[in-house]
């Protein structure tokens, strides 16, 4: 099955994207990872204001079989939530890449980008599994 | 090493996710979880349970070396029976829960066990044994369950000699399919009605792929909505419910335990749990707040102190709502009692439920 992977896009090992528009940071998950996961059932993200850390979790996804945390791409303050998600979590399956968006970042340092996947990289990595 | 049931290639052709279980390549799902769930719910759903151990108990002596390992009161089996039963260790605890088929009275039992236990049941069976003939079998039956509302029309149609719409609950016919010897049980694992069917292994994928193809369209389903199932029927599974530390009243199994019939294995200790008075319970709970439960969670009193443990937790697919099952101290046993569960450091209220979350 061949996955959505948008070129503009910075990637994760964990699964998560990355689009960035300046100093803000608009995090999802991928086609990939919600094809794992299956029908995604719960959200539980940070509150606005909150802190992050590279590589560290920020927050959690589950199905109605698996858990699974959220890695923050870059470094920085959530400075939006994307709250429909709390009581309807279906556009994490339905549109990964776009209204399925999870938080905004705004990054303390751009030099972290340089520790992402861009999409040939990560297609790879999808694709060896 | 890695098993391959006798329908894996059938999975593969369907697309299913595969998945190790217990040392078997597994389906894990087909399409969706939730579809599969639903679809068993609703119509009729097909699994794949030839991982599952089966262990032939034969001759004058099996009546005898059952009622020995096992705590339900075999000798009350008639010819075509089934039974549900735990096979205690010799400390208490659980080696495996179980079901007995009587396919001939005082000589002649098939025992179906976990997967994942069947090694060390056969060994522990041999072990204990009461001069039966006892063999494992598990490699010459494949099994499929059928289940939902609209299995009995499935199997009616697909079975020429075994009609289950002419079965109760819980029992076992023998029959051919194609050839090939089958053994038809009105037993499941999901709360629906239905059957699961033990045949030669090397009819399975034929009779796999004529209830597929059957026009009542019956759905695939894979482990995935299989644990959904069960857990909505708070139906225990051995590494959740039960292991080999517990006692089966606490896991309200009593039901499968009968001290007045017999003696067998671990029955001083395993009454002597029971008249002392249980010290915790294995309770359905729902939540109160937004989390879902997950096996190894801790419960917990409003004060923060540890008064339990998740075994197994869900999104229900059929409630579209989380749900859990724990022992908690018996005191927080009751339906109403609130408990806390402890999700990734928050206490999250829960309400102790009646079981089973699905009522049929």
């Amino acid at each position: 099955m061949a996955f959505h992977v948008p070129e503009e896009y910075y990637y994760t090992k964990d699964h998560e994207w990355a689009q960035v528009d300046e100093n803000i940071v608009t995090v999802g998950i991928t086609e990939f990872a919600q094809d794992q996961l299956g029908e995604v059932v719960y959200v539980d993200l940070p509150e606005e204001g909150q802190k992050v850390t590279q590589n560290q979790a920020f927050g959690v996804v589950e199905s109605v079989k698996a858990v699974s945390d959220l890695y923050a791409p870059v470094s920085g303050t959530i400075i939006e939530v994307n709250s429909s998600l709390i009581d309807d979590p279906s556009s994490i399956n339905d549109d990964p890449n776009n209204n399925g968006w999870l938080v905004r970042i705004e990054m303390d340092s751009e030099k972290e980008l340089a520790n992402l996947m861009r999409s040939p990289e990560y297609k790879k990595l999808t694709s060896d599994k | 090493m890695s098993l391959k049931t006798p329908l894996y290639q059938n999975h593969v052709n369907l697309g299913a996710r595969i998945v190790e279980f217990a040392g078997w390549q597994m389906p894990i799902q087909y399409t969706s979880l939730k579809e599969e769930h639903n679809a068993t719910r609703t119509h009729v759903g097909l699994f794949d349970v030839s991982h599952m151990g089966e262990i032939r108990v034969k001759g004058p002596k099996a009546v005898e070396t059952l009622q020995w390992l096992t705590t339900n009161d075999v000798a009350k089996l008639e010819k075509g029976q089934a039974q549900y039963g735990l096979l205690p260790n010799d400390k208490g605890g659980l080696v495996d829960d179980l079901f007995i088929y009587c396919l001939d009275k005082n000589a002649d039992y098939l025992v179906c066990v976990n997967a994942s236990n069947k090694d060390k049941d056969f060994a522990w069976m041999t072990k204990n044994n009461k001069g039966a003939d006892i063999t494992d079998e598990s490699s010459i039956w494949g099994q499929i369950a059928i289940q939902g509302p609209k299995a009995v029309e499935l199997c009616d149609a697909i079975f020429t000699d075994i009609k289950i719409s002419k079965m109760n609950r819980n029992e076992i016919q023998v029959g051919k399919f194609q050839g090939h010897t089958i053994m038809v049980a009105t037993t499941g694992y999901t709360g629906e009605t239905g059957c699961e069917v033990f045949i030669q292994a090397a009819g399975t994928p034929a009779l796999w792929e004529a209830l597929l193809a059957h026009p009542i369209k019956a759905v695939p389903v894979g482990l995935g909505a299989r644990d959904t199932l069960r857990t909505e029927m708070k139906y225990s599974l051995y590494g959740h419910e039960i292991d080999d530390t517990t006692n089966p009243y606490e896991a309200l199994l009593g039901w499968a335990i009968k001290p007045q019939a017999k003696d067998f294995m671990s029955k001083a200790q395993i009454v002597a749990a029971k008249e002392n008075g249980l010290k915790r319970k294995l309770i359905g709970f729902k939540m109160a707040e937004r989390g879902i439960p997950r096996q190894g969670y801790e419960i917990k009193n409003s004060a923060g102190q540890k008064i339990g443990v998740t075994t197994s937790g869900t999104h229900s697919v059929t409630l579209d709502e989380p749900i859990g099952i724990a022992y908690v101290e018996t005191a927080f046993s009751t339906e109403g009692s609130e408990i806390y569960v402890d999700i990734r450091g928050k206490l999250i209220k829960a309400v102790v439920c009646k079981t089973p979350f699905v009522q049929k």
